[in-house]
């Protein structure tokens, strides 16, 4: 249950008095040992053995593990534009209630976030919601046109402090541009996401994976080596520009490769992967259903272990989800024609705790390095991705480590349904989700009921 | 038999034999001098063609008329996916109206699978993109089975623009589902992704040399021949007609050479025929080529289809009109 909008009104108004507090009691601090901690006025007062406040919510995290709020790098919540598939206050709900603290919000809407205005239109359409910290990421190129730079320094002197530019859904393809872009954007510390993609590789009409099973359904696709092929360029421009690249939902073995062999000379080069990546196959093909359409393409199992290795190695920093919610009418189409994008900010974390923690690969210090810290640092958020520890702010998740969840696409706070999870069952849940000191979202019915209380 | 056709794989052995023999009667009420059994009497079909077709769309309208069913050809130039609607909208349109049978020609590859899982009525595939064309390969085999009989242990060759052709994928199912063995031959750049695990998983050879096919250990029984596109050319598949029809095409010699290794070899090509390209026009109208044997044979194929999906349970037993 998402808290109500205009919670956050209150934020800063409060005293560090019980009637403002919250008490988390019993949460093992990143699977570990556990404690209490006590948030007022949207930070962690202390952490230790507490008495709660007089007047103070008091969420029983017994067998909850607490982690450092989520940050996704990587959102399309589809506001300005296309209202019908997303707003950016129900892409903040169901970010909320996957447990994410701050999402990067895309700049492929209509208008295009390539200028100052646009991102700070974004910024403030998120806090009005108020449930997640929404971060416009700014596009590399005017209108995503992949000719002129946008205004890059505009927007990172903007009141939305735009740091991560990106053209997402379009490649930056010409290596002269993604030069410059490099190059431009180091006096403020940018970093450009590359959707790494050569166009020419992967025609019009490319719509998956090229191999056997696009062989076999006479679908058009495009191979792996469109997408290395540009990563190898990117790392050797951030090598030569020595500026940052990071590459946008890693999709084959090869990128990992490239990405390995770049992070062994020095290069600065970051990585993300999706949850659907690391899950899904390209065998999902076989049914011609447009919910398993996305860009990258689902690719062999092959590259899906590559790519859990990697994570697990470091060499891919962080899952983000590049959650792309489509209206119905843009997915039931033919295959070759539906849109590319799947939703997935709910259901992220029971994924990835599902895969990769409940099989022992990553423990839950790892899940916050690669869903919180490491995506939070990537995108110099500095209010994200912080120690559990006294004075920082009140960005939390708690997870229910043994929760299962059925994924119903019908119930999502997002108003899409094109979810490739529905109906499977993960186990490992989002609990409650505190964004700056308050409950955005739990599943905790006292916690609800308190909340209730405490709104009027 | 399932409800639809999408796939040649959705037939087995049985399926395909008994629809052959099925349409073995209504070749002999085709040639008749009046054509027309009741079989399908108050039923509806729907021809909705996506993409034009001359030969496809006519054959299964005549098929549908001769069985008495109310056919209706629906061509998307006039429908509203043009305007936008999503196929689940349209396909949900034309079920909505009761028909016994959607026939649909797509553009895209998978069209007929989604459709069939939208709609009421029986789907049939007559071609899907680059994905299958089921009711060629049937009455390929049709072809090649009134010309040889059974095709178990016969060499197949296919020969052309394998990644765009769904010819070639009905065909490869069906002909392996009868028996017979499948080479298939292209250039590199006209070979499916992947084809070599799919091969081996399926069990038909490929080749980039056909030359070496034809002066092979295995006799060639039957050539076919794809039409291959000019617009290919322009997609950096082969540099020049002249360079296509030197390696892959069947020339006046090639024929020569097939026939020295094999008197009965046949040569089909499921048209529309580039004359000059894959296929030189002398071998196109030699004694060998069953090419208008391969028309003849789509109208009564059609009818059997149409037959087995739409008259149900009965269908083992066929109507008296359609007694020769």
């Amino acid at each position: 249950m998402t808290a109500a909008r205009g919670d956050h009104l209150t934020e800063g108004q409060g005293t560090t008095n019980g009637m403002n507090a919250l008490l988390i009691t019993g949460a093992r601090l990143l699977g570990r040992d556990a404690a209490d901690i006590l948030v007022a006025d949207g930070r962690i007062v202390e952490v230790g053995s507490l008495e709660a406040p007089q007047g103070a919510r008091v969420i029983d995290a017994d067998g909850l593990v607490a982690l450092p709020g989520l940050v996704d790098l990587h959102t399309h919540l589809r506001e300005p534009g296309r209202e019908d598939a997303e707003t950016i206050a129900s892409g903040s709900e169901a970010a909320a209630a996957g447990g994410f603290t701050a999402v990067f919000a895309m700049a492929n809407t209509s208008p295009v976030t390539d200028t100052a205005e646009a991102a700070e239109r974004v910024l403030d359409l998120g806090r009005a919601c108020g449930l997640v910290d929404v971060v416009p990421v700014g596009a590399v190129t005017a209108g995503l046109g992949g000719e002129r730079l946008a205004e890059l320094g505009l927007m990172a002197r903007s009141r939305a402090g735009v740091r991560v530019f990106s053209d997402d859904g379009r490649c930056v393809a010409d290596g002269r541009i993604m030069r410059r872009a490099l190059e431009y954007i180091k006096p403020f510390g940018g970093v450009i996401s590359q959707h790494a993609q050569d166009p020419r590789l992967a025609d019009s009409s490319a719509c998956c994976h090229e191999g056997e099973v696009s062989g076999r359904l006479g679908l058009p696709g495009w191979p792996g080596v469109a997408e290395e092929a540009i990563v190898a360029r990117d790392v050797m421009l951030a090598r030569h520009t020595g500026s940052r690249v990071h590459v946008a939902h890693v999709s084959t073995a090869g990128t990992v490769e490239v990405i390995r062999w770049a992070k062994a000379q020095g290069i600065a080069v970051t990585a993300e992967v999706t949850p659907h990546h690391l899950a899904l196959t390209t065998d999902l093909l076989v049914g011609y259903d447009p919910v398993y359409k996305v860009n990258p393409p689902l690719r062999p199992s092959d590259d899906v272990e590559a790519l859990r290795e990697a994570l697990v190695d470091g060499t891919i920093d962080v899952v983000a989800t590049d959650h792309a919610p489509h209206a119905r009418h843009d997915k039931e189409h033919a295959f070759v024609d539906a849109a590319f994008g799947m939703v997935g900010l709910e259901t992220a974390l029971p994924v990835v705790s599902e895969l990769l923690v409940r099989s022992g690969r990553l423990d839950w210090a790892d899940v916050a390095r690669i869903m919180s810290v490491g995506p939070a640092r990537i995108g110099g958020l500095t209010d994200h991705g912080r120690p559990l520890a006294v004075g920082e702010p009140a960005n939390l998740t708690l997870v229910d480590p043994d929760r299962a969840l059925t994924v119903d696409a019908a119930a999502s706070r997002s108003r899409s349904r094109n979810n490739p999870w529905h109906g499977r069952t993960f186990t490992g849940a989002v609990h409650t989700t505190i964004h700056r000191g308050r409950v955005s979202h739990t599943v905790d019915a006292t916690t609800r009921t308190a909340e209730a209380e405490y709104a009027q | 038999m399932t409800r639809h056709l999408i796939s040649s794989a959705d037939l087995t052995r049985h399926d395909v034999e008994s629809i052959l023999a099925t349409a073995e009667s209504m070749h002999d009420v085709q040639r008749r001098e009046v054509k027309k059994v009741p079989t399908l009497r108050g039923r509806t079909v729907i021809n909705f063609f996506f993409e034009d077709s001359t030969r496809t769309r006519s054959s299964f309208e005549i098929a549908g008329k001769w069985m008495s069913a109310d056919t209706i050809n629906l061509s998307a130039k006039g429908s509203s996916t043009s305007k936008g609607e999503s196929l689940r909208d349209t396909a949900m349109t034309v079920d909505a109206m009761a028909v016994d049978a959607l026939v649909i020609r797509h553009n895209a590859s998978g069209a007929a699978r989604q459709v069939s899982q939208w709609v009421r009525c029986s789907v049939i595939n007559a071609g899907d993109g680059t994905h299958e064309h089921p009711t060629q390969a049937l009455l390929d085999a049709y072809t090649l089975r009134s010309r040889m009989g059974r095709l178990d242990g016969k060499h197949v060759v296919i020969v052309g623009d394998l990644t765009h052709s769904r010819v070639f994928r009905s065909n490869v199912i069906t002909l392996k589902t009868l028996g017979a063995r499948v080479t298939v031959v292209a250039p590199p750049t006209l070979m499916p992704a992947g084809v070599t695990a799919w091969s081996e998983t399926d069990g038909f050879a490929t080749s980039w040399d056909l030359d070496a096919v034809i002066d092979g250990d295995d006799a060639v029984d039957a050539m076919m021949m794809l039409r291959v596109q000019r617009e290919r050319m322009s997609g950096g598949y082969f540099p020049t007609a002249r360079e296509y029809t030197v390696g892959y095409g069947l020339t006046r010699e090639r024929l020569e050479r097939l026939v020295r290794r094999n008197p009965d070899v046949l040569v089909m090509h499921p048209g529309p025929m580039n004359r000059g390209l894959e296929i030189a026009a002398e071998v196109a109208d030699a004694p060998q080529s069953v090419v208008l044997d391969q028309v003849s044979a789509g109208v009564a194929v059609r009818m059997a289809v149409l037959y087995h999906l739409l008259a149900g349970e009965s269908a083992e037993q066929l109507p008296e009109g359609a007694q020769a």
